[in-house]
């Protein structure tokens, strides 16, 4: 029986709990004595005790018995020469496991044939593609695998019924006029918005564990050393051992990119986000207020594919053209260039800025801005010299943050900012950064446990650290200075 | 009333004023005010070129150029052998572009045994023309024998040259398209045969090689997949979470270490997000590669916590009477929590969860790691199936060298902005009309 008719099973055992208990319990409803909880707390209850305990148990015998399935194909495969190796037992394990799954798609009573040469075009007949390295012996493990599975899979449906059935009863029973159930219902929920909330931890957890595992690896065939100082990027040529491992997944070249266009990119968007908050805090009248924060907003909500989109197809293409027009011969801005990518994350970042300041601008008190000005201060002196330094370590976190999104973000510095892992301090040239190298080598054809394919992780746990800390000062600092005011 | 002597007045008047640099103050109050005009318009200026140049390049990706031709659906050309009623493969495999050529040549009055003249032909219609007539011979086999109009796809080359996108003062051998194929359109063009239709294909096709062929199907119900899930998931632990953080959570250790981690998780990197749906999702419990359903998940992990953010916010603005009041009346917490207080905070959850889809919506980098970067031409029919998404589908199309590509990207932002702007406007109006000042 699959899994998945059991789970349906118990779900109508539950709703059958259900209405019989909120029957029970109605009929309490007009006794002598009040009762406790309304009448669908006790159906509810009577739901969850058939529900629950059975949904656990069915969970873990599924997973309990893949292990113990595994197991046995090990145990029962013969055993293998010294000199083979146990990357190719697991093969042969996976290869019996898939033998065994496409021997339930024959029909039933068919004649098993004993070797898989007869066996395989009866399997093509039916859909199933098998690796032709299945060998003969494997198809007597299968058909025994086949059935301790069928012999596991109705053992724990009948237990996880059973278990599901008593549950159901056992609340049945507990129906009484005083029988707390809405505090036990109530209990549960308060137990699954924990749980709910404690996914962001998990998520955490699973970002670091998942991205340390795979540096270590990583850092077993290339030393940190040589990744975190090295100053050449070549990630090809490492496998075939020419000039060594060293120096080839050099982090340094990325790192500059990355900082060197995240500083364009806050070049660009801090003074003009900075001005643009002041303005429609301090300035602008409630009309202009009502269409340009809208637009700005407008912004932010434009994908940042779309922003790259932009970068690559006119802007970079227009920049070229007009250097090329300036000097009147060859280009001196490249199609892709630190200074295009820069330039367009800054005006992505342009709203980002302006929202957190404008938040840290008006959350400096009156009192102080009305002091300044009725000293004979003009606005913009007031904004200089009171408003600006007080807000101040609320901007510096602010910058802060948004200098995190400008290291991670991808999409535009994929587009626009080149693949070419260069050091060079043009900002007219191509350069390239630690999120572009991420997808590069990432997407295509990859096999998983080469150093290639491992330097991404080591890269998203530089990049995810690298933000990490930047976000935790500058959290800290944003809420230190809102407590400031409140 | 008192007299004042007028030569006191006049004394008053004659002392001249002190100067405080009133003037320079007020010049330097004027350029700070025009720096501030000057950063909102270089903000908003940038937008609007933004949007001018899409729009202007993809506008024309909604119209495509079609040939209606008298297809002749000739039995000795899809079935010279008569053995389609015992193998029907045979109308799969039959050579249907020879049924559009020849219905073109006699519409432009060519000799098919002129064979320069028919080798310049090559090139005018979509190698599509393939599968349209198959399709429609494979829906109803009975057309064999009869004639019926049907509108061919122009290949790209035709396409943009139709729409005036390619100049023709350049010279022939350096352009896609000959003087000749230039004579032919605007013959059929004055005929009135070769015209531009509403392209329903840049909805429904899938991924193809051909730009004329090639569409968002594939990525439209990608993302519609994943936004179901992103829905389905975030929605309900999000407010879930936030409900235990704002209305039960005591003041300890680790209460603060899950703030802590949701304003973090707010901050990371989304490409983070891909990396950790590579590790876990598909390398270590196995699910499949280019699955909308892995796609979704990673997205769900992304937008918990805008979720959650303006959940709690929402749960915070319900003014605190209103728990008293329950309380009072004799609710336990959790009746007050979800028979009072939620029901008054949900335009605000609402308007936070669209706003996380919007942003989910538009987000590539994570689904590039997870292999969404594919190409499907078959529309997924489960979320388990290879599928793309809508601004991946563009990525890929920025990576394609033909120009009829581009205009099929730009017309592809078109329709992805005007969704996200949808959602936002949704966003936008339901705060208006549900929120309420307490």
């Amino acid at each position: 029986m699959s899994s998945l008719l059991v789970l349906a099973i118990v779900i109508a055992i539950g709703v059958v709990a259900f209405v019989i208990g909120r029957q029970r319990a109605t009929a309490h409803e007009t006794g002598k004595v009040k009762p406790h909880s309304r009448a669908h707390y006790h159906g509810w209850w009577a739901f969850l005790l058939a529900v629950l305990p059975a949904v656990l148990l069915l969970a873990v015998w599924d997973i309990g018995s893949s292990v113990y399935l595994d197991r046995h194909i090990h145990a029962a495969l013969p055993e293998r020469t010294v000199d083979s190796k146990v990357a190719s037992e697991a093969l042969d394990a996976s290869l019996v496991k898939s033998l065994a799954k496409g021997l339930r798609r024959l029909d039933a009573g068919t004649p098993l044939p004993a070797t898989f040469a007869e066996l395989q075009p009866l399997l093509i007949a039916k859909g199933v593609a098998l690796a032709s390295d299945t060998q003969d012996y494997m198809i007597p493990i299968a058909v025994e695998a086949n059935t301790v599975q069928d012999r596991l899979g109705l053992f724990g449906a009948v237990l996880t019924l059973a278990l599901s059935i008593a549950g159901a009863f056992y609340a049945l029973r507990q129906i009484a006029p005083r029988a707390r159930a809405r505090n036990n219902v109530e209990r549960l929920m308060l137990w699954g918005l924990l749980a709910a909330s404690t996914i962001a931890i998990l998520t955490t957890v699973g970002i670091v564990l998942s991205m340390l595992f795979q540096t270590i690896t990583f850092f077993e065939s290339v030393s940190p050393m040589s990744f975190f100082f090295g100053t050449v990027w070549d990630p090809r040529f490492a496998a075939a051992g020419s000039g060594g491992s060293q120096g080839q997944f050099g982090l340094i070249p990325l790192l500059a990119g990355t900082l060197y266009i995240a500083a364009v990119a806050l070049l660009v968007a801090v003074p003009v986000g900075l001005m643009s908050a002041v303005y429609m805090a301090e300035y602008a009248s409630p009309k202009v207020r009502a269409v340009v924060k809208p637009a700005l907003e407008l912004l932010a909500g434009i994908p940042t594919i779309v922003y790259g989109i932009f970068a690559v197809v006119t802007l970079g293409p227009f920049l070229r053209d007009l250097s090329a027009a300036l000097t009147g011969g060859s280009p001196f801005i490249q199609g892709q260039s630190i200074f295009t990518a820069g330039l367009v994350m800054g005006v992505m970042l342009i709203p980002v800025v302006s929202s957190l300041s404008d938040d840290i601008i008006t959350a400096v008190p009156r009192a102080m801005r009305d002091g300044s000005l009725g000293l004979g201060a003009t606005r913009s002196e007031t904004i200089k010299r009171v408003i600006l330094p007080a807000a101040l370590p609320g901007i510096v976190g602010a910058i802060l943050l948004t200098a995190s999104r400008a290291i991670g973000e991808t999409m535009i510095v994929v587009l626009a900012a080149g693949v070419a892992a260069n050091l060079t301090a043009n900002p007219f040239e191509a350069m390239t950064t630690i999120t572009v190298k991420i997808v590069n080598q990432l997407t295509g054809d990859l096999e998983f446990n080469s150093p290639q394919t491992l330097v991404a992780f080591a890269l998203g746990l530089t990049l995810f650290v690298l933000t990490l800390v930047m976000n935790i000062v500058a959290l800290y600092i944003v809420r230190k200075y809102r407590e400031q005011y409140e | 009333m008192t007299d004042i002597p007028l030569d006191t007045m006049a004394g008053a008047v004659a002392r001249p004023r002190r100067d405080i640099g009133l003037k320079a103050r007020y010049a330097a109050e004027r350029r700070f005010r025009i720096y501030g005009v000057i950063a909102i318009s270089v903000g908003l200026a940038f937008l609007a070129i933004m949007l001018i140049t899409i729009v202007s390049k993809g506008y024309t990706a909604f119209w495509q150029t079609t040939v209606t031709l008298p297809i002749s659906f000739d039995e000795k050309v899809i079935d010279p052998s008569g053995k389609r009623a015992t193998d029907p493969s045979v109308l799969i495999k039959a050579n249907y572009p020879k049924l559009a050529d020849t219905a073109l040549m006699a519409k432009l009055g060519i000799d098919p045994s002129n064979k320069p003249m028919v080798m310049k032909l090559k090139g005018f219609l979509s190698e599509g023309a393939r599968v349209q007539l198959r399709d429609i011979v494979a829906a109803d086999p009975s057309v064999i024998g009869t004639t019926r109009d049907v509108n061919i796809l122009a290949a790209a080359n035709l396409d943009s040259a139709f729409k005036g996108q390619i100049d023709l003062s350049v010279d022939e051998a350096r352009r896609k398209v000959s003087n000749q194929q230039i004579d032919w359109m605007n013959k059929l063009k004055a005929d009135g045969v070769m015209a531009e239709h509403f392209n329903t294909g840049l909805f429904t096709y899938g991924a193809s090689s051909r730009p004329e062929t090639s569409g968002m199907g594939v990525a439209i119900i990608g993302s519609f997949y994943m936004m179901v899930i992103v829905l389905l998931l975030a929605l309900p632990i999000g407010v879930a979470a936030s409900i235990y953080l704002e209305e039960f959570a005591k003041k300890n250790r680790f209460t603060d270490l899950i703030e802590v981690n949701i304003n973090n998780l707010a901050a990371v990197p989304s490409i983070v997000f891909g990396l950790l749906g590579l590790a876990v999702f598909i390398n270590f419990l196995g699910m499949p590669r280019s699955a909308a359903f892995v796609g979704g998940l990673v997205l769900t992990l992304m937008t918990l916590p805008t979720i959650i953010i303006a959940t709690r916010a929402a749960l915070a603005a319900v003014p605190p009477s209103i728990r008293s009041a329950a309380l009072g009346l004799g609710a336990s917490k959790m009746q007050m929590v979800f028979q009072h207080i939620l029901p008054l905070a949900a335009p605000g959850i609402l308007t936070g969860t669209i706003i996380g889809l919007a942003r989910a919506l538009g987000e590539t980098a994570p689904l590039l790691l997870i292999g969404m970067v594919a190409f499907v031409a078959d529309y997924p029919k489960t979320p388990f199936d290879p599928a793309t998404a809508l601004p991946v589908q563009i990525y890929m199309w920025a990576n394609e060298a033909e120009r009829a590509f581009v205009e099929r990207m730009s017309g592809a932002i078109i329709i992805l902005l005007v969704f996200l702007m949808a959602m936002n406007i949704t966003a936008i109006v339901l705060r208006r009309r549900f929120e309420r000042r307490w």
